[in-house]
């Protein structure tokens, strides 16, 4: 636990510092995070493009899909804002500069998440936000108490999936520094994924991305249940509130990941 | 007293993958560091060069636990560097001469604050080691500047006092001087000396530079093909290298080759002479006697240059012919 | 001919710098599979919907789906040509000297990006391509008159999107920081272009004018002519006339933006 909290304070000294350099370009720094805005907000224009033209995507309305895409787009927001340029760590690899990281008696996880911590990644965060509570004006959800308290632990359990893929990707990367992009398909890839209806898929994929990479447990799975609509692949109701357990057990796992990535830096150098 | 850095029969072998067609890939193995063994006494100041690849970074990534050693046994302050990688830490301080860890855009004393707390360094302790750096590394007016609009010298200033705040008990510095005027490769000079003179800090540093390690190391040890070719203080080098410093005299007009012992003339260019001797020699003596003899209007002293130096001494031991030279070729990125 | 073969010189030598990141490639390669895989299921669902929507059949919506994966990297839609590094010799000043080059600016760079295309078009495009084709239901021509065609439209919309990417790199003459612009650039590429969403679904108004713009030559017109959509001529024609007006305009604002440098004394 005492590395957790450490880890956090390193964390939190690291990123001050980063909002401080920003701040230093004010001007660049409000047109980025209208950038970002503008930037992720496309994906759901194109959605609204092909509701103007349908009415419903895979059985799903507009209203539904939006309240997807505003669980994919806050969950994934957060964590982008959290430790997004964690898919930088190959270039700080190539650079030498992670070198700089380990000789400090920090964590390393914790200064590579922290490492160029920006808040004009608040775009993506706002957009999808402005979707979301769009999309809870227009759904109709018999709303109860379990339901309401269900809707923060579903962003938190998702913003936590999330990042658990940007360790693992990232822990990758300490094995091929060049192929950062290859982190992008289940990033970007899984965020875009989750925008649309499971219903959408071929079977396959949603089983691989419900039981292989669970990213279905960030919206698709506790949404289905909230909108009274069937789970994917039929499974019970119940699986909608293991969301918080998927992202545990996915941080953990990557955070073994995490593990023997730099433990085969320190061994081979590269 | 008990040694304070200790390396016995340390490796590092790397696995690296050469491209030796279009898709074809040969995979073979690097002995980076092959088998050293030194030690380091508490307040040695140490020079480590060696030609470029010899295994110089490699030796010091393993000592401050950024890689872990594939064979030997290597101990600073008693800690194992890559077991116990953050709490050694707080004992050592590490300057990259060429990635410098101050906040870019933020002003210098921003970065030190942060040093403060992430080494947890009391209140105390942090006004006063920050205060006598500032004095001595002549940072007073360079604290609330920018990182960026700082010249090359006065950043490489500011690193050496980020990773002296929180008190280390070894300095290692890769290359501290590159790229630096001569002006601030003194200041630099002097505030090492004073450290390891008034703290008894340990130093350690890699150079290019001839001169760092003569105005600095009391000892010095040449590394090359992953393997200690010397260790001793650096006379002994120019006598084994049987290196030679030039001594440039100006006379009053063109005469014939100088004609003194201990020094043969190499060249004579109108009334300017250039004479060789011996490195391990003092200049002192043939300077009287030329002055005595000759009509000199004016002279200096050209060191030999580092990599000179190396190369005649490694020459003279003769090649270790278990090491074919791509065999140590350095594959840290 | 030997400033042809001078600038022939410098497209194989971007040609030769972008195939030297192969890890990179691979990695781009995934990653564009992996974008066309679940775009082809949104497109196949809205299909299922609305079938003959703007125009195309099911089999249609695929290839272009695939066709954008094809062509995203090579075109640049998104930005990330030698524009890049053109707005960082601006930046940095370093462009003063390329003008005493003895070889005409915007060519040199044209060739550069040229050589880039044609290695990301070969080394990224064809593999997703491929992929999509054997997995999925497309419409594919079986003519080579059509292939060619295609192939002659993707080249009009290599110099219409180095046009376009020129322009915003000299913007960094004026403007120093060429975050922002990159920003909007990348932004209305990806959605002017087609790569959101066909053109031709684009709805009323908005459809008719997007179509106009010069992004549509970018990744709608080719698709159009290999799917049999657009008659050839009358879409060399748009894009030609698009390529040329862009690159004239390219040539009007350079010589206005060098000659400040010259001004300025470099």
């Amino acid at each position: 636990m005492g590395g957790v909290v450490d880890g956090l304070r390193t964390y939190r000294m690291i990123a001050a510092m980063w909002m401080r350099s920003t701040m230093a370009y004010r001007t660049s720094f409000v047109m980025t995070t209208f950038a970002n805005f503008a930037v992720t907000a496309l994906d759901f224009v194109a959605i609204l493009l092909m509701f103007s033209r349908v009415d419903e995507l895979g059985g799903w309305p507009l209203s539904e899909v939006a309240f997807l895409y505003g669980l994919s787009c806050v969950s994934f927001g957060l964590a982008d804002l959290a430790i997004g340029s964690m898919e930088r760590l190959g270039q700080r690899v190539r650079d030498g500069t992670l070198d700089t990281l380990l000789v400090r008696p920090a964590p390393v996880l914790a200064q590579v998440a922290a490492d160029r911590f920006g808040l004009r990644r608040l775009g993506r965060v706002t957009q999808g936000a402005l979707v979301l509570g769009y999309a809870l004006l227009s759904v109709d959800i018999g709303w109860t108490p379990v339901k309401v308290a269900l809707m923060p632990v579903i962003l938190l359990s998702g913003a936590g999936i999330f990042c658990a893929v940007f360790v693992a990707g990232a822990a990758f990367q300490f094995v091929a520094q060049d192929a950062s992009e290859v982190q992008n398909a289940f990033t970007y890839g899984g965020t875009t994924l989750l925008q649309y209806p499971p219903t959408v898929f071929g079977q396959e994929l949603v089983r691989g991305v419900t039981f292989v990479l669970p990213l279905a447990f960030v919206n698709w799975v506790p949404a289905a249940y909230l909108l009274g609509r069937p789970l994917p692949l039929g499974m019970p109701r119940w699986t909608a509130f293991v969301s918080p357990l998927v992202a545990v057990a996915c941080c953990a796992l990557a955070g073994l990941a995490w593990r023997v990535g730099l433990r085969s830096y320190r061994s081979t150098g590269s | 007293m008990d040694p304070f850095i200790e390396l016995d029969r340390v490796e590092k072998v790397f696995d690296v993958r050469r491209k030796t067609g279009f898709l074809k890939r040969e995979r073979r193995q690097v002995r980076a560091v092959d088998g050293i063994s030194f030690t380091v006494a508490p307040g040695e100041m140490v020079g480590y060069i060696g030609p470029n690849g010899a295994g110089k970074s490699t030796t010091i990534k393993m000592l401050t636990g950024i890689l872990t050693p594939s064979g030997g046994r290597l101990r600073v302050a008693g800690i194992d560097p890559s077991r116990e990688r953050t709490r050694l830490a707080h004992r050592i301080g590490v300057v990259f001469g060429q990635r410098t860890t101050l906040w870019w855009d933020l002003p210098l004393i921003d970065s030190y604050k942060l040093m403060h707390r992430m080494y947890r360094i009391p209140d105390a302790r942090y006004r006063e080691n920050l205060d006598r750096c500032v004095e001595l590394l002549e940072l007073a007016d360079l604290l609330d500047v920018p990182v960026r609009q700082l010249s090359l010298g006065q950043r490489m200033r500011g690193d050496i006092a980020a990773a002296l705040l929180h008190d280390p008990e070894v300095l290692y510095l890769d290359e501290p001087t590159i790229g630096l005027d001569v002006m601030s490769k003194a200041k630099v000079r002097g505030f090492l000396r004073e450290l390891n003179s008034e703290r008894g800090t340990t130093v350690l540093l890699t150079t290019h530079d001839l001169q760092d390690i003569e105005q600095l190391c009391s000892r010095v040890m040449v590394i090359d093909h992953g393997r200690m070719m010397y260790d001793g203080p650096l006379t002994g080098l120019h006598e084994v290298g049987e290196s030679e410093r030039t001594l440039v005299v100006d006379l009053e007009r063109e005469l014939g080759p100088i004609e003194i012992p201990d020094a043969r003339v190499v060249k004579v260019e109108g009334p300017r002479q250039w004479l060789a001797f011996p490195a391990s020699g003092s200049a002192a003596p043939l300077v009287a006697r030329i002055a005595a003899e000759y009509p000199l209007v004016d002279l200096s002293v050209r060191e030999p240059d580092i990599e000179a130096v190396i190369a005649k001494m490694l020459h003279s031991l003769g090649d270790s012919p278990k090491s074919p030279p791509e065999q140590a070729e350095e594959a840290v990125s | 001919m030997g400033s042809a073969r001078l600038y022939a010189a410098v497209a194989a030598g971007g040609l030769k710098r972008y195939a030297t990141y192969r890890a990179a490639t691979a990695a781009g390669v995934f990653t564009n599979t992996v974008f066309g895989l679940i775009l082809v299921y949104t497109y196949l669902a809205l299909w299922d919907e609305r079938p003959h929507l703007g125009g195309y059949d099911q089999a249609q919506a695929v290839t272009y789906v695939w066709l954008g994966q094809a062509l995203l990297a090579a075109l640049a839609i998104g930005g990330g040509g030698v524009e890049n590094e053109l707005m960082e010799r601006i930046r940095t000043g370093d462009i003063a000297t390329d003008l005493y080059r003895p070889a005409d600016l915007q060519l040199w760079w044209l060739a550069a990006d040229v050589g880039r295309a044609l290695f990301q078009l070969l080394g990224r495009g064809v593999i997703p391509f491929v992929f999509g084709a054997l997995v999925f239901p497309v419409a594919l021509p079986g003519s080579w008159v059509t292939w060619a065609a295609f192939l002659v439209s993707v080249a009009l919309g290599m110099a219409v999107g180095f046009g376009i990417r020129y322009l915003v790199a000299l913007l960094t003459f004026w403007l120093m920081d060429g975050t922002g612009v990159t920003h909007m650039a990348m932004l209305v590429g990806f959605f002017c272009s087609g790569m959101v969403l066909p053109l031709n679904v684009f709805p009323g108004a908005l459809g008719e004018v997007v179509r106009m713009l010069p992004w549509s030559a970018l990744l709608q017109k080719p698709a159009d002519v290999l799917l049999g959509e657009a008659d050839p001529w009358s879409t060399f024609a748009f894009q030609g006339a698009w390529a040329v007006v862009l690159l004239v305009a390219g040539r009007l604002v350079q010589s206005v933006a060098t000659r400040r440098v010259v001004v300025q004394g470099g």
